[in-house]
């Protein structure tokens, strides 16, 4: 991964084709267009094993991912690797990454999920809904504090 | 009067396969399994999505349909509309790009399975308890494997990222050609790390082939049985993952068909419905519906190719087909065997390409007459692709028919978990999760894509259910796989 002298890593994710399961993806576009401070951006379908990889390289990871669980407009949780995760599928959860990396690099960065409220997921569409837009709006306004603060 | 009844045993979802699926496995009164099937859940509203798009726009919206193999979907694609707008054959830059990226693909694809999904099973046993069969428990024992794993898989991503120009919706790949060469300072920074690569890729395929051989009492009952053979060769009989014509085989290595061109395979094979699945079954059309059903992927490619244009591969196909005395292999685990020699293929491609001057070619897009129509297969990581499209004079797709890996191999999946079921399930009064294991690592040697690449946090519900004859729920559990953020 470039960059690895770089404070924070966000990492959005979901299919944008997928309508509100996109608002991780959309949130990293958004802030790509943003001077955001020192951080690096990342979009993928999923969360895989090799971002355990990328994840040690930074102080603080921030997962961003379409919730349908979240109270609305979207919660901002630390999370920790102390439960317990299993590799179900082809993805894995934050929790499961934050595990990987340090029991294979003995790293564990500071990672908080941003979980935005989506409440469409089922057809074939590469728009979000308008509710899952006005969440991702308060959730960029958000994070960009965030940012402001602590890169 | 007896109280004993019939009963339906599902398992649901799948654990350590991509998307939804469930297995229900069918008891008679005393406990012997009758029947088992795979059932999934295929999203068949892709095809209408699709049509009223623009052909320019298919080979990037196709992503859409998984978030596993986009670049599959991607490749086959772009090739139905190269026939589209009349280009049979690409430039030297633009073939060698899509292949690099192909061959990215397969090695991403092909490790992940056997490194993180597999391998617990491999590695402890299909009856270890729960709790250790997945990828933590294989890394605190074996970390320098893990590790390993994830450098190649993390290598086969960065030749996609540089080759398909993102790592998410990729767009290189269009209609006629490639939108962009490798550069190199792109071709550097692979060429890096492929020797290192190719030693990993030959050390892994030891690890699959020591295990089938060590463990052949198992591996020779589990899941074994006859089947016809599918896949691409090339015009030689060489492996071709990215073109090619079609070769079918019967279960004893006899052609059914060669040099079948895929722009007529709808004379050759047929789909079957049946009322209890949401997939269909295709099988060879000469054969029939009872016989002609085929198995397509890394086992099926191994059996029906002659040889393997890279060395290293090559020699590894070689003791394959002298362990099989030049037969047809037919244990669905020695789809984990033939998976790591297509990895091994893979790297020396890969290597091979980063070496060729072609890749930094600046012609890159033919035009030629335009077709209404495109079809287009691809040698996925689990196997044949299919992708058929017809356009209208504006351009618009009408119509959209895709026949995936997962499609091809659902009898053989079937198959495969009937088998199992029998062995390790009927008679016993008690099944236990164990058992159930026995099922599941069945459908994984398969690894199949059930995948609808919708993911939101919290969805991942693991049921196992228990049902009566009369379909009454007799028991249940479900666990959360992951935690949900946001909830307290």
């Amino acid at each position: 991964m470039k960059n690895q002298n770089k404070q924070i890593l966000i990492i959005g994710y979901g299919n944008p084709g997928r309508q509100d399961d996109g608002l991780g993806p959309a949130l990293i576009e958004e802030l790509e267009t943003l001077e955001a401070g020192d951080i690096q951006l990342q979009s993928n379908y999923q969360l895989t094993v090799e971002d355990a990889y990328d994840i040690q390289a930074f102080k603080q990871v921030v997962f961003v991912d379409a919730s349908l669980n979240a109270t609305p407009p979207f919660s901002f949780t630390e999370i920790d690797n102390t439960n317990e995760s299993a590799l179900g599928s082809h993805s894995l959860s934050p929790h499961a990454v934050l595990q990987l990396c340090e029991t294979l690099y003995q790293q564990q960065p500071k990672a908080f999920v941003l979980a935005i409220r989506g409440y469409e997921f089922d057809q074939f569409e590469e728009e979000l809904s308008a509710k899952a837009k006005s969440n991702l709006d308060q959730a960029l306004n958000f994070l960009t504090t965030w940012i402001s603060q602590n890169a | 009067m007896s109280t004993k009844k019939a009963r339906i045993l599902e398992i649901e979802p799948l654990t350590r396969v991509e998307g939804h699926g469930k297995v229900t496995v069918h008891l008679d009164e005393n406990n012997q399994v009758a029947e088992a099937r795979l059932h999934i859940v295929e999203f068949r509203g892709f095809e209408r999505f699709i049509q009223g798009r623009l052909l320019w726009e298919v080979p990037v919206i196709v992503q859409r349909l998984c978030g596993i193999c986009p670049v599959s979907h991607h490749l086959a694609a772009a090739k139905a509309m190269d026939m589209i707008v009349g280009v049979d054959q690409l430039t030297p830059t633009a073939e060698k790009m899509r292949r690099l990226m192909h061959y990215g693909q397969i090695m991403q694809s092909n490790v992940l399975h056997f490194f993180h999904l597999c391998s617990p099973d491999l590695l402890f046993g299909f009856s270890a308890p729960a709790k250790k069969r997945n990828i933590f428990a294989v890394i605190k024992e074996f970390p320098e494997l893990a590790k390993k794993g994830i450098l190649m898989r993390k290598y086969g991503q960065e030749v996609i990222l540089h080759t398909a120009g993102k790592k998410i919706h990729g767009n290189s790949a269009i209609p006629g050609g490639i939108n962009k060469n490798l550069s190199i300072k792109e071709r550097d920074s692979l060429l890096k790390d492929i020797d290192q690569m190719i030693e990993w890729s030959q050390e892994a395929v030891d690890i699959a082939k020591n295990y089938t051989l060590e463990n052949l009492g198992l591996v020779d009952k589990f899941a074994h049985f006859k089947s016809n053979h599918m896949s691409l060769v090339r015009e030689d009989g060489a492996l071709d993952l990215y073109d090619g014509k079609l070769r079918a085989i019967d279960a004893s290595g006899n052609l059914i068909f060669d040099h079948m061109d895929y722009r007529h395979f709808d004379q050759y094979i047929m789909e079957e419905v049946k009322p209890w699945s949401y997939m269909k079954f295709p099988f060879i059309k000469s054969r029939g519906n009872v016989d002609g059903w085929y198995r397509v992927g890394p086992l099926a490619r191994m059996n029906t190719i002659s040889f393997i244009d890279t060395p290293l591969a090559n020699a590894r196909h070689a003791e394959f087909r002298l362990f099989s005395q030049n037969k047809p292999v037919h244990m669905s685990l020695a789809y984990h065997w033939s998976r790591l020699i297509e990895v091994l293929h893979c790297a020396e491609k890969i290597k091979e390409l980063l070496h060729d001057p072609d890749l930094q070619g600046s012609d890159l897009v033919l035009t030629g007459a335009r077709r209404e129509e495109g079809i287009a297969v691809i040698e996925a990581p689990r196997g044949s692709l299919f992708h058929h499209y017809k356009v209208n004079e504006n351009d618009q797709v009408t119509y959209c028919n895709l026949i995936v890996s997962t499609t091809h191999n659902n009898t053989a999946m079937n198959r495969a978990v009937t088998d199992v079921a029998k062995k390790y399930i009927s008679g016993k009064a008690k099944i236990t999760e164990a058992m159930l294991n026995h099922i599941e690592v069945a459908v994984r040697a398969y690894d199949p894509c059930l995948s609808c690449a919708t993911h939101a946090l919290g969805q991942m519900p693991l049921v196992v259910e228990l049902f009566d004859a009369d379909n009454n729920l007799i028991d249940s559990n479900s666990q959360f796989i992951s935690k949900q953020p946001g909830q307290p």
